[in-house]
């Protein structure tokens, strides 16, 4: 299992690896917002937290189909299956290896890149917590997504098709954490409701996923 | 330990491709798939070490004993030699990869990165994760693609170590290896009777 997690990290970080992708790619979203909507601050920092959540939620999709597309490609995906790893345990370690690759930076660079749209100062500790909790999930269901798309050419659109629903719940929730803070208003309930997202598709999420994959094998 | 296939059914996606398969094998002997192309061998192979249903049928052997080499190496380009039999060595929990390494010959290679590999080395590599698994079954599809006739006879070689363990070794391939315990199973006498297509979806669609 960590061998596995090990050698993801290694593959995403080395060249044509794709890491760095989705930081660039939610940098360029923040940055071209106070450009498109206008300097206006009173403005930027009501959408802040919107804007910051659906920049990282897109920035997150964009590498979904690597999770098993690469795998499947080079037939490392059936060893995989026949190896004595259960399914379930490589599909969490490889939704795992996408979070730290996507997700963890992201959220490292949100709180300076709302900086940039002038987020509320209320607002930069909880964009930081909103999006530890809230990205995983993204990381879990992006990879059900892929699973199930998995043995598709070109099954990117498809993929965003299916996933993007499935955000929702956590882009409303996530945001509202932050909405809510950065008014000064008591967020527990939507912060609570995110992390419960979270920690629901990490236990449904890898049998799904593998049920998948092996259908897909078939 | 033996493996016995007694009347299983293979299906490729839908269809179906083997009805009725029925062979044993002996341990310390390899079975030779034949068959034209399109006849089911890969069908066969992938059925056997479970990564499709088997909608009839019975094989005696748990697929966790099995190991299986398929067209495509699952070589990781972006990895060196040596990350990419240590990755597969610790799957398997064998953690030793000089067995491997020279069997093949690859010591030379192992810094180097897989991309860089010519068609035959990817495959020797390929082949020589065989080692790193310790499973007494091998699956092998057409595992001679690529190499020369040098390394032919290394893996010929390979195998025949294997089964001189007690392994079994069900191959298909198109190349004589020159085996000396192995037997050949010509697959195409397998193909279903048409009224045993069972996909409804497809009644009448080919006459």
């Amino acid at each position: 299992m960590r061998a596995l997690l090990t050698r993801d990290l290694a593959l995403a970080l080395r060249s044509g690896g794709g890491f760095g992708l989705s930081l660039a790619f939610f940098l360029i979203v923040t940055m071209f917002v106070p450009f498109g909507v206008g300097p206006s601050s009173a403005t930027l920092s009501l959408i802040a937290p919107g804007i910051l959540w659906i920049g990282a939620l897109l920035a997150c999709l964009l590498s979904l189909d690597r999770i098993f597309q690469l795998d499947y490609e080079d037939g490392t995906l059936d060893l995989l299956v026949t190896s004595p790893l259960p399914m379930e345990g490589v599909v969490a370690m490889k939704a795992l290896a996408h979070w730290l690759t996507t997700g963890l930076p992201l959220t490292l660079a949100a709180p300076l890149f709302g900086f940039l749209l002038n987020l509320p100062s209320g607002g930069y500790l909880w964009i930081f917590l909103s999006l530890l909790v809230g990205t995983p999930a993204l990381s879990f269901l992006g990879a059900f997504g892929a699973a199930i798309t998995v043995g598709l050419k070109r099954g990117g659109l498809l993929l965003s098709l299916l996933v993007l629903p499935l955000y929702i719940p956590t882009l409303i929730f996530g945001t509202q954490t932050v909405v809510l803070a950065a008014k000064g208003l008591d967020n527990q309930t939507a912060f609570m409701m995110l992390a419960a997202l979270s920690l629901l598709t990490f236990a449904l999420i890898p049998f799904a996923a593998a049920f998948a994959v092996r259908v897909n094998l078939r | 330990m033996d493996l016995k296939v007694s009347d299983l059914g293979c299906r490729r996606g839908e269809d179906l491709i083997l009805s009725g398969v029925s062979f044993g094998v002996k341990a310390g002997r390899a079975l030779i798939l034949r068959g034209p192309n399109g006849s089911g061998k890969t069908t066969l192979l992938r059925n056997l070490v479970g990564l499709s249903r088997r909608p009839s049928g019975a094989v005696n052997a748990s697929t966790d004993l099995m190991a299986y080499a398929a067209h495509a190496d699952g070589i990781k380009s972006q990895l060196t030699v040596e990350e990419n039999l240590r990755f597969w060595a610790q799957v398997f929990g064998t953690n030793d990869i000089d067995a491997a390494v020279e069997h093949f010959s690859l010591e030379p290679l192992l810094r180097r990165h897989a991309q860089h590999l010519s068609a035959g080395q990817k495959r020797r590599l390929g082949l020589s994760r065989l080692l790193l698994t310790g499973r007494p079954i091998w699956m092998l599809d057409e595992p001679t693609v690529s190499l020369d006739v040098e390394n032919v006879k290394i893996f010929a070689e390979m195998i025949e170590n294997h089964l001189a363990t007690g392994g079994i070794a069900v191959i298909a391939t198109h190349v004589d290896l020159g085996l000396k315990n192995a037997d050949i199973l010509e697959i195409s006498q397998f193909r279903p009777r048409h009224d045993e297509q069972q996909n409804p979806f497809l009644d009448g669609a080919f006459s």
